[in-house]
């Protein structure tokens, strides 16, 4: 069941709308230049940070579609009803969430260094953070979502609750400080399930 | 014969409102119970209890595996009928049958009529080794073929060894004793 509902959210996130989080990575990416000027040397220096900025708002864009379409059309009643644990299915949603935004990502990072004139060296250290920082971001978007669910104008709400929770691991992960980044990203996605599946328990009515 | 579901002493309130209290009733293996009342009387949410979807301020509710047809669909709309049922059950053929669905296997679930989302829903239910049968207003939307067919798939559920407890304003199909909720 857990392989069944990892592949089902996968394909309905692959299907539904996948490149629309890369497609505002990258227009961050083009957006920047724009607002600080052509200077190659200072867009290099904040080529890294834009990036993960970047990837923070792709993260979020899905956010409102993760859960509750599942909430309000009853499959998390009927998972329920299955003996699915409330936190399997929100682990689930993490894994699933990740694979429908995380490799994409890494792949559009490099037209959008290319935008910011990140050079390779730079380019590679934050592929390699983003990696290690994505299943974090992730996590908290399904626990964020799970905790929004049901309620009205739950995308703004859910944005509002992510940013500041995700502080972390933009710090570690634009200064590149990979071992601080990874705990961060491993703290999120062990905590992640237990938030999601006891929001999903409570929305339960 | 062993109880498949026992309410004991049961009160429910929601949103501040007490919408039963002391409910006691036991559905036994080859039992079948019809939960009545107006609208509003708390027939779905009694549903949702025995489900264990809903907690009693009150009172115990026991319960074996159950199987739940109500308003939720609960199905993958892009996908067509078959397959999105094979998502909960790897054979659903032989209940698709059942309930005249095998000719829409193939049809995209956000192409289904409401009455044949109803079927879907209920043959969903009639793949599920579930002994318990929760039908939450299974005739809604339903037509007459469909309602005879639930008829004849609760009647083969029964003799089986398994239970139902439907909740419906309306009258259904066979002999059904009631539990009827006062508003």
């Amino acid at each position: 069941m857990i392989g069944a509902l990892i592949v089902r959210d996968a394909r309905r996130g692959l299907t539904g709308a996948a490149w629309l989080p890369i497609a505002f990575f990258l227009l961050v990416a083009v957006l920047m230049p724009f607002a600080v000027g052509p200077d190659a040397r200072l867009l290099g220096r904040i080529g890294p940070g834009t990036l993960w900025i970047a990837a923070l708002t792709a993260a979020l864009l899905p956010i409102e579609r993760l859960i509750e379409p599942d909430r309000a059309d009853g499959l998390l009643d009927q998972l329920f009803l299955h003996g699915v644990a409330d936190e399997t299915v929100a682990l689930s949603k993490v894994a699933a969430h990740w694979l429908t935004f995380g490799p994409l990502l890494l792949v559009a990072a490099f037209p959008a260094s290319a935008l910011l004139s990140v050079d390779g060296r730079a380019l590679g250290q934050v592929l390699l953070s983003l990696a290690i920082g994505t299943p974090g971001l992730a996590a908290l978007a399904v626990a964020v979502a799970a905790l929004t669910a049901g309620l009205p104008r739950a995308g703004s709400i859910a944005g509002l609750l992510l940013v500041p929770l995700a502080i972390p691991l933009v710090i570690f992960g634009a200064a590149n400080a990979l071992p601080l980044e990874a705990a961060v990203s491993l703290f999120l996605v062990a905590g992640a399930p237990f938030v999601g599946g006891a929001a999903i328990r409570a929305a339960r009515t | 014969m062993s109880a498949l579901l026992r309410f004991e002493d049961v009160s429910l309130r929601r949103g501040g409102r007490l919408l039963f209290e002391g409910l006691s009733f036991e559905v036994a293996a080859g039992e079948r119970l019809q939960v009545s009342g107006p609208n509003g009387s708390g027939k779905s949410s009694l549903i949702r209890l025995a489900a264990g979807l809903l907690h009693a301020e009150r009172g115990r509710v026991d319960r074996g595996p159950v199987a739940l047809a109500n308003d939720s669909i609960a199905l993958d709309r892009e996908l067509p009928l078959g397959q999105a049922l094979q998502f909960w059950n790897r054979a659903p053929e032989q209940a698709m049958d059942a309930l005249g669905l095998t000719h829409l296997a193939l049809v995209p679930v956000r192409l289904l009529s409401s009455g044949q989302l109803k079927r879907a829903t209920l043959a969903r239910v009639a793949a599920s080794a579930a002994p318990l049968w929760l039908l939450d207003e299974p005739l809604n939307a339903l037509d007459a073929d469909g309602a005879k067919r639930l008829g004849r798939l609760v009647e083969r559920h029964l003799e089986g060894g398994g239970a139902v407890l439907a909740a419906s304003h309306q009258r259904l199909g066979g002999e059904w004793p009631a539990l009827e909720l006062k508003p």
